[in-house]
């Protein structure tokens, strides 16, 4: 039991990552992540999310008739996503102003569709708990080390820190403005699934 | 099964729209007042930065934004006179007076350039100093792009209250990245020393398609188009058209330029 437990919260990580994967999410992923602080709220966001919709679907699973469950876990996926929105709205304003549609866009990202379909539908609130919070690590993984080299050499900076002395103000770096458009992050999440490939080699799908 | 009836199906449906609309509606609800302070917190932000006070990014709290605002007096005007109105700036809400019968009056469609149908009989100005002399005029305009109403502010230059000095929005809910570019710091300096209006006193300033030719003697009253924003665009220029013309602010900065405030 303890062993499943943990296999479910960290196969998402690296084993079975949701972007790296089975490719999903990857829209918000280019969006958010010309600077940390944006991924990072949006990674908080999401781990919110997902592990809240996964926990009160798999709540009422078996209440849920068939022929209507994906408009229910829409609507439980929207509110959750809502009180998101309006807590940062609250609390981190300008974060929020710079997130603009994206917070809302959560609705749509398709891993948290996913995980309430295929994992939250079949398993107890426990697990399902751990499922999502996994999944939504393992996404926030990828934006925060796509945010931290698009930023780092987008504009030179981490977290709004100057990391590196810009040309412009005298320094030595000249930022690359292409790390702030989102190919970039194309660039750095397919880098990523190679790098994630090389080391463990079963992920490499086969040749047809 | 049995959960698949008829009746489970509507029970259930209600119970998940019941539990969702109460926990929602509990977050709108009780988070409301902070969400009010933080926006009237960045409309002073906005207007500091229209002032030309506070860089585009620049973080600051609330203490400095408080601070930087003394350097700002606002005040309430009457649109049609020019003069300034006996109104509590602190009491009047631009956004109630304009929807309020009593406070406002329709638009003429044909002079409904900023697409907002009424307008407040009064408006709220700000007037930047420098503890000597007014600098810097600010007037809040608003109009429609191509998805929501776009509110900003316009800086005058006091000097000859015809130079622009900036053109910020704090709100609006256009295509990011097209029509969102109003937002762009590149862009938005475009509009630092371009002039309003034309010799005949005509409000000539235009957002334009394409690129501004240097050296056309147009060209201190054109801003650059965005590209993709058209309607954005076009919505911009139309707002200033409207909020500087007779209509809009013409007679209070008529007033001004009178009293020799400048």
């Amino acid at each position: 039991m303890a062993d499943k437990a943990k296999d479910v919260l960290f196969n998402p990580l690296f084993n079975d990552n949701p972007i790296a994967l089975q490719i999903l999410g990857i829209c918000s992923a280019l969006a958010v992540t010309t600077k940390l602080e944006t991924a990072v709220t949006m990674s908080l966001a999401v781990v919110f999310v997902i592990s809240m919709s996964n926990t009160a679907v798999s709540l009422i699973r078996n209440f849920i008739p068939n022929n209507i469950r994906i408009i229910v876990q829409m609507t439980i996926i929207a509110s959750l996503v809502i009180i998101v929105d309006q807590f940062l709205r609250a609390y981190a304003f300008d974060v929020s102003k710079q997130l603009s549609v994206f917070v809302g866009l959560i609705i749509t990202n398709c891993i948290v569709m996913g995980r309430a379909e295929a994992f939250a539908m079949k398993n107890g609130p426990g697990m399902s708990f751990l499922d999502g919070l996994g999944n939504a690590l393992g996404y926030s993984l990828i934006l925060l080390v796509v945010g931290f080299f698009r930023e780092l050499f987008g504009s030179g900076k981490l977290y709004g820190i100057e990391m590196f002395a810009l040309a412009n103000e005298g320094g030595w770096y000249v930022p690359n403005g292409m790390m702030l458009l989102p190919p970039s992050a194309f660039f750095l999440i397919g880098f990523f699934i190679w790098l994630l490939r090389a080391v463990k080699t079963e992920q490499i799908e086969e040749e047809n | 099964m049995a959960k698949d009836t008829v009746g489970k199906t509507f029970g259930v449906a209600l119970a998940v729209c019941l539990v969702c609309s109460v926990l929602v509606s509990a977050a709108a609800v009780s988070l409301k007042p902070t969400q009010s302070v933080n926006k009237a917190l960045d409309k002073k932000r906005n207007i500091l930065m229209a002032a030309g006070l506070l860089k585009t990014g620049e973080s600051a709290g609330s203490a400095r934004i408080d601070e930087l605002y003394g350097n700002i007096e606002a005040r309430v005007i009457d649109l049609s006179t020019g003069e300034y109105a006996d109104v509590n700036p602190s009491d009047f809400d631009a956004r109630k007076a304009a929807i309020d019968p009593a406070q406002s009056e329709a638009i003429a469609p044909a002079k409904d350039l900023a697409g907002i149908k009424r307008r407040a009989k009064l408006s709220d100005v700000y007037v930047v100093s420098d503890g000597k002399r007014i600098r810097k005029v600010i007037l809040p305009v608003n109009g429609k792009g191509l998805w929501s109403t776009l509110y900003g502010f316009l800086a005058l230059d006091a000097k000859d209250l015809n130079t622009i000095r900036g053109l910020v929005y704090y709100e609006h809910a256009e295509t990011p990245g097209l029509g969102g570019e109003v937002d762009n710091p590149n862009w938005k300096a475009l509009w630092d020393g371009k002039k309003a209006y034309g010799e005949n006193g005509e409000v000539r300033i235009e957002v334009i398609k394409g690129q501004v030719v240097p050296g056309n003697p147009a060209a201190q009253h054109q801003v650059d188009g965005l590209s993709g924003a058209t309607i954005t665009a076009r919505g911009v220029k139309d707002m200033l058209q409207y909020w500087l013309g007779e209509e809009g602010f013409a007679p209070y900065l008529d007033k001004l330029r009178e009293q020799g405030v400048s």
